[in-house]
């Protein structure tokens, strides 16, 4: 979010006022009679947050409050905002957008820099596309002082500003490489009053993978913006993401959860429309602690009819993979309520079909095939 | 033939000594790879007994290299290793480098990838599967029980969906099944597994899957339409999945409206490659074009 963001700018020295987050009406008031005249701007993780109606001016303290008030408990994109940003307003004179960002397919990173405009970049790369310059970055090298001069002069910054444009994207690049982001983009990056170079508004993308060197990073996840079953499953240290339909979903290696989705969708086109609940990748270890805390997560969702659980013996033998759903059963108890249909295929399938059939468990459907396993759990979710 | 890798591989394991690397080390042994040691700093100069094979541990993987003439390293390390690893082995001169690692920060992954230009090293990974050339040599952690030596060809994002189709496709078997892994940024790309594909005789047909995320089956498309002669048979994984949300591939997110699986798919299917709807369908796919070759 942006607060979030302005704080890693202001850890890098990037030039940023940080201004106060409000949870409430009252807080923004407060915050108000200290800065005085302030932007009351919605924090959620969505652009397009102005056109909404989520950023307004304030001129006096009551106005804060009347606006924290109108803003706070919006939905911007599906969003709910929780809290806001009180800002100083500042005086623009110009508008500049300012991005480093990871580029996948050519495996390097890219700057992305324009003066024409900030916040209606993507109109902005139509209309006039050699306004927008994309600079090439070699992660070996990356950007010293040469290349930051190099950045400034491509993107043509007015001759006042050029010494802070470089010392600002000097900072800037220190966000990206120290923090480990994908994505650190300024927008808009802002001319004010008295030459002086600003970054207004601001978004940072982290690279989850580097966490281990990243203590701090942990404080930016905001527990009241995640999903509950989402948050609960990440403390189980499971890989789940919460989607909205009936067919609970539990498989091992993203691709096949992936895919497990695709077709349980097809087969609920026959049954009256039902979808996957959720994606739940559980990974190699299959064992009954891990299958029963997959469970347990699917099961809290009020909306879950039934449980398709596809498992591909590949390390993990399937006899493991059947030990560990019956160790689930047992450890779930009563709380298990909804149909399992199980496919098991690959490494050593026979024992570990026997075993679900010894087990015989009034919930436990077996059916051999993806699709046909698919289409049993669609349609136990439309019964 | 195969791609990559065959029987006269000379295999090497950076991360032998820990737990996922022995493991691993032992099943590929089972496969018929020739391990011919191991590379620890701190343990250089023991040896690890692994599926009845004594293997000697190395300094570093130049040493390890000169001694054995090892021609291909298998990476588990850890991800806050995983750089240095990957750089060490390049500056030894390694063939292949097969990063199986999971979880490495990207930018380190980017750096690598930088460092590689010019140089003699094929990186496969990271986050990946490996690469196996059934009754040949594995390295990777790929199960090589699943399906043994034919006519297809097998390059996958995704690990489990490389072996799903293997499974399926076990009748026919495989010259080589190469997992490049679903990481934002990889080393051996789709194209490059097609083209080595296409160069290969032993390889009569090319399954492609790939999944949501980024653009490279769409590029892939295009270098199939002025490239590939071979039949493509290709499966995009995440229909389904929502915009915006990360789906365990750090590389599986759909932004926007590019990288969607429809994209794919249409891209895929505009340059005559016939692509399933579902697992079991695109291997349908591939038995029909077997049949007619």
């Amino acid at each position: 979010m942006e607060y979030q963001a302005k704080e890693l700018f202001a850890k890098h020295d990037v030039p940023v006022t940080l201004g106060i987050v409000a949870n409430t009406p009252a807080e923004a008031r407060a915050a108000a009679e200290q800065l005085g005249t302030v932007v009351v701007k919605a924090q959620v993780k969505a652009g397009g947050r102005g056109k909404a109606g989520g950023v307004k001016l304030a001129k006096t303290p009551d106005e804060a409050e009347q606006h924290a008030a109108a803003i706070l408990g919006m939905e911007i994109k599906g969003l709910t905002v929780n809290r806001v940003l009180i800002a100083p307003a500042a005086s623009i004179e110009e508008e500049y957008y300012f991005s480093f960002l990871l580029d996948r397919a050519q495996r390097q990173y890219l700057c992305i820099a324009s003066v024409e405009g900030g916040v209606e970049i993507e109109e902005v790369a139509k209309t006039n596309p050699d306004a927008v310059k994309k600079i090439d970055i070699d992660p070996g090298s990356g950007v010293d002082e040469e290349k930051a001069r190099a950045i400034v002069a491509e993107a043509k910054f007015p001759e006042a500003l050029v010494e802070q444009a470089v010392q600002t994207v000097l900072a800037l690049w220190k966000v990206f490489v120290e923090e480990d982001a994908t994505l650190v983009e300024v927008n808009p990056l802002a001319r004010l009053a008295g030459d002086k170079l600003e970054a207004l508004d601001g978004k940072v993308s982290l690279d989850e993978n580097a966490d281990f060197r990243h203590e701090d990073h942990a404080a930016f996840v905001i527990r009241d913006e995640e999903d509950p079953l989402e948050s609960q499953a990440k403390d189980k240290g499971l890989n789940y993401v919460k989607l909205d339909g009936e067919v609970g979903i539990i498989g091992n290696g993203a691709g096949l959860v992936m895919s497990t989705l695709d077709v349980v969708a097809y087969a609920g086109e026959k049954h009256g429309g039902v979808k996957p609940a959720n994606f739940l990748d559980i990974g190699g270890g299959a064992n009954a602690q891990v299958m029963a805390d997959g469970l347990h997560v699917i099961l809290g969702d009020a909306q879950v009819k039934s449980v398709f659980v596809n498992v591909f013996g590949g390390i993990t033998a399937c006899d493991e993979v059947a030990n560990g759903i019956k160790g689930a059963l047992e450890i779930l108890g009563d709380e298990a309520t909804k149909p399992l249909v199980v496919r098991l295929d690959g490494n050593n399938v026979a024992e570990g079909r026997r075993i679900l059939d010894e087990l015989a468990h009034p919930l436990v459907t077996q059916v051999d095939t993806m699709d046909g396993a698919a289409d049993k759990a669609a349609e136990l979710a439309n019964a | 033939m195969s791609i990559y890798l065959n029987k006269d591989s000379k295999i090497i394991v950076q991360g032998m000594t820990g737990g996922m690397g022995s493991k691993h080390t032992t099943l590929m042994l089972d496969a018929g790879s020739n391990i011919v040691g191991g590379v620890n700093a701190r343990k250089a100069g023991t040896s690890v007994e692994l599926g009845g094979k004594e293997l000697p541990v190395f300094g570093s993987v130049k040493e390890a290299m000169s001694e054995t003439g090892a021609d291909v390293s298998v990476v588990f390390v850890p991800p806050a290793f995983t750089k240095d690893a990957c750089i060490e082995a390049i500056d030894a001169g390694i063939g292949l480098l097969v990063v199986i690692t999971e979880g490495v920060p990207v930018q380190d992954t980017a750096e690598v990838w930088s460092y590689l230009q010019g140089k003699d090293t094929r990186m496969i990974g990271p986050n990946c599967p490996g690469i196996i050339t059934p009754e040949e040599s594995l390295a990777g952690i790929t199960p090589h029980t699943i399906a043994g030596k034919g006519p297809v060809g097998l390059v996958s994002k995704s690990g489990t969906l490389t072996y799903q189709m293997m499974y399926e496709l076990r009748d026919y078997g495989f010259s080589t099944a190469i997992g490049i892994g679903g990481d934002p940024v990889i080393g051996t790309t789709h194209i490059d597994a097609l083209a080595a594909f296409e160069a290969d005789p032993e390889t009569k047909a090319i399954v492609m899957i790939g999944e949501i995320g980024g653009d490279a089956e769409e590029r892939a498309a295009a270098y199939i339409k002025d490239n590939v002669t071979k039949p493509v048979v290709g499966y995009v994984a995440g229909f389904t999945a929502p915009e915006g949300k990360t789906m365990g591939h750090a590389g599986a997110i759909v932004s926007g409206s590019s990288g969607t699986a429809q994209a794919k798919k249409e891209a895929l299917e505009a340059v005559g490659v016939k692509v399933g709807k579902t697992p079991s369908e695109t291997a349908a796919l591939m038995r029909e074009v077997l049949q007619n070759l």
